[in-house]
């Protein structure tokens, strides 16, 4: 199986589509001749033409509207935003057009629209660039939101998402774009909706998505050396959430922590923690802790901004706390 | 940091203990799981242990004083901490001396005013360990939690299950304890040196126990009687025989030989070895006897464990042990509870026959009488024989009268020819 960076598994992943369906098209700041902000459209321009890979203003607003317009006339685009920090000023057209016209047109209109970009804190980019904001997205009925940690989901992820006749969040990171790992050729479609088990274990699971599948496997790692086995869940999807997954898993170690790069109040990880109290409540041997960002702007400061981010030492602490070990 | 010792629940009934033994005194070291004091439950002498390690502190109870579970009694603070700093939510007496060190074991009498922990009784428990108890029929307040603020984890019931399959507790009974409240008499103050007109006799711990439990029995449960009449000639000629055999290697008694008879006709009745739950009834497959002893204030059912399974000499010597101890108030609680069904036996006080109360939640008890020699007609002429009659107390929620029948004639049938116990 070939090795790829994140970056060139989405890459690969927008050339296939693109040459399997001529309605799918990518838009977004810098992304024909420029090739990308962060290069994953490198060679797009050249082999499918200005018509297919366009460049747009700085104007997130516009272009996400003209996306939807496009969706509904029956495209498939690919709306690039170079950071979902910028996608803010899009959010009308995400929240108030593309999650509901198939809803109030009496499901006569799908909008089978892919919003992708780069997600969370990268280093030193402070306050306003580097935030987390799936649990704005996966909060709205309508929207699809996944966000792959590895290049062989990145690339099955987008796949399912451009396939897919609503409108997907795509949740990527700038720290994972030259990640590196296995990833199928070919036809390797990853359905939207599936957790997955990154690593077994069997004393305390570990929930994550997205770039915290990072240090929650280093975690589970040092976990191991104190003779603690720990399972590590990649949620992939926010939205529809893999209940059965995360449950089998807690029901099989009895403890859970949540990490996550956002904040923590009405995060991605307290959805979670609902759905193991309410279904893995008998399984429980300790309250569900989560690890999140602190709950303060991200802060300029290198070493403010380490303290602020999960780490693999705040899973350790925090799942040494559910085995009651500390 | 300060941490406040409690009267804590050492038995699974337990609201009050009495102070029967500091075994630290204030300013002592004190190590986690060293014995603090000895504590007098509803059922037993229990030892009170260390949940910190540091400096015992402002003791409040003096020996001999009774005091709700849940009531704080001390505190153990870390050397050097200031005692003033402690969270202790009570206003304390000032001590009689400053330093407080010169009286060893002078503890103040004042009773610390009640702001006691939230609700002390309460078992507090992961979800999971309340369904693994649930399952494994384990009482979760006999448990010691390990979790933050005593909550009872899995790895407390994993430990729970290995203790009560094997090695008992070595809590050390030492020290007699002064059980012996002294009362004050009334005395007719009219009639100077006159015997008191009356004695009032606070309820120890184990006489409050055993009104509270028996009055919900007799009153609750439906109870009814089924008496039969045992001929105990053959029985008695195979103790003797098994007494000339093993000679100054053990004893039988009838007690053991019954205890056994009795297991092994409830493995053939299962439906008479069972507990009423409420909403279902749970069947046991294991066989475990309640014997009850009579103690100085009262009675206590120590349990002889898968008795189905264990060879006579065994059983006598179980019963044995569990009896002293019962007698000296040092069974543990795993030693008197889960019994499955009870035995009775009053034979010794030349009781021919009585009816017991059971102990809920069993469903049967029986209740043996003496063995006494009575003329009996035998094919046609009159023999003198040794006979016994027992008395089976069901719950009829359980057992129905052919049931509770059926067992009985089992029983008898094993006792009148002991070789049908090989059967």
């Amino acid at each position: 199986m070939p090795t790829l960076t994140y970056r060139d598994a989405l890459n690969q992943a927008l050339r296939e589509e693109m040459q399997r369906d001529p309605s799918v098209f990518l838009m977004g700041e810098e992304v024909g001749v420029y090739q990308g902000a962060y290069k994953v459209s490198r060679g797009l321009l050249e082999e499918f033409g200005p018509m297919r890979v366009v460049d747009t203003p700085i104007a997130e607003l516009g272009f996400a509207g003209v996306g939807v317009g496009a969706a509904m006339a029956g495209l498939r685009p690919v709306i690039e935003f170079m950071t979902w920090n910028f996608a803010v000023l899009a959010l009308d057209q995400i929240v108030n057009s593309a999650a509901k016209i198939l809803y109030e047109s009496g499901g006569q209109v799908p909008i089978p629209i892919v919003f992708r970009g780069p997600n969370g804190a990268a280093l030193q980019l402070a306050a306003q660039h580097s935030q987390a904001w799936e649990s704005w997205l996966a909060h709205i009925p309508g929207l699809k939101v996944v966000a792959p940690a590895t290049p062989a989901d990145a690339k099955g992820l987008l796949k399912a998402a451009i396939r897919d006749d609503n409108p997907v969040i795509v949740l990527e990171g700038e720290m994972l774009y030259n990640t590196k790992g296995d990833v199928p050729e070919g036809e390797h479609v990853v359905p939207i909706g599936k957790a997955d088990v990154k690593r077994a274990g069997t004393d305390v699971t570990l929930i994550c998505h997205s770039k915290t599948v990072v240090p929650a496997l280093k975690a589970a790692e040092q976990l191991q050396e104190q003779g603690v086995s720990a399972e590590v869940v990649d949620l992939r999807s926010l939205r529809p959430m893999d209940e059965e997954t995360l449950v089998a898993s807690v029901v099989k170690t009895n403890r859970c922590v949540v990490a996550e790069e956002g904040w923590p109040h009405c995060g991605i990880g307290a959805q979670v923690v609902d759905i193991i109290q309410r279904e893995a409540f008998d399984s429980l041997d300790a309250p569900v802790l989560r690890v999140t960002q602190a709950d303060v702007p991200m802060p300029y400061n290198k070493q403010l901004e380490r303290a602020a981010k999960p780490s693999p030492e705040k899973i350790v602490a925090a799942a040494r706390r559910v085995c009651y070990l500390d | 940091m300060a941490t406040t010792v409690f009267m804590e629940a050492l038995s699974p009934t337990m609201e009050e203990g009495r102070l029967v033994k500091w075994h630290k005194r204030e300013g002592d070291a004190v190590q986690v799981g060293e014995t603090l004091a000895e504590v007098e439950t509803d059922k037993a002498i229990m030892d009170l242990q260390a949940r910190a390690d540091g400096i015992l502190r402002q003791v409040a109870v003096a020996e001999g004083q009774t005091v709700p579970v849940g009531k704080e009694i001390a505190v153990i603070v870390a050397p050097g901490e200031a005692v003033g700093a402690t969270p202790a939510p009570a206003p304390r007496p000032a001590p009689a001396s400053a330093s407080g060190s010169g009286e060893r074991g002078a503890v103040p009498s004042v009773t610390v005013s009640a702001v006691a922990p939230a609700d002390a009784t309460r078992v507090k428990a992961s979800p999971l360990a309340k369904r693994m108890a649930k399952e494994a029929g384990v009482d979760l307040k006999l448990l010691q939690g390990s979790g933050p603020g005593g909550r009872v984890v899995r790895r407390d019931l994993e430990g729970a299950e290995s203790r009560e399959r094997g090695a008992v507790p070595t809590g050390a009974p030492t020290a007699d304890a002064a059980r012996d409240v002294p009362l004050p008499a009334p005395r007719s103050p009219d009639v100077p040196g006159a015997r008191a007109s009356y004695d009032d006799v606070p309820l120890t711990q184990i006489r409050k126990t055993i009104a509270k439990r028996l009055a919900t029995s007799l009153g609750p449960v439906p109870h009814f009687f089924l008496t039969t009449e045992v001929d105990m000639e053959r029985a008695a000629e195979a103790r003797d025989a098994l007494n000339r055999q093993l000679g100054d290697r053990g004893k039988v008694s009838f007690n053991d030989v019954i205890l056994k008879a009795t297991a092994l006709a409830l493995t053939k009745h299962r439906a008479c070895n069972a507990w009423f739950q409420e909403d279902h009834i749970r069947y046991w497959n294991e066989v475990h006897i309640g014997m009850a002893v009579a103690v100085e204030d009262g009675l206590i059912t120590p349990v002889i464990r898968n008795a189905d399974v264990k060879p006579l000499l065994e059983i006598g010597r179980e019963a044995g042990d569990l009896a002293d101890k019962a007698r000296s108030r040092r069974l543990q609680p795993h030693e008197y509870t889960g019994s499955t069904f009870s035995v009775s036996n009053l034979g010794m006080f030349d009781i021919d026959q009585f009816t017991a109360v059971i102990n809920p939640p069993e469903a049967g008890i029986i209740a043996v009488g003496s063995i006494v020699q009575k003329p009996v007609v035998v094919d046609a002429t009159v023999l003198p024989r040794r006979r016994m009659r027992i008395t089976m107390s069901c719950d009829h929620r359980v057992i129905d009268g052919a049931t509770g029948a059926g067992f009985l004639k089992t029983l008898k049938e094993m006792l009148e020819n002991p070789l049908a116990m090989l059967l």
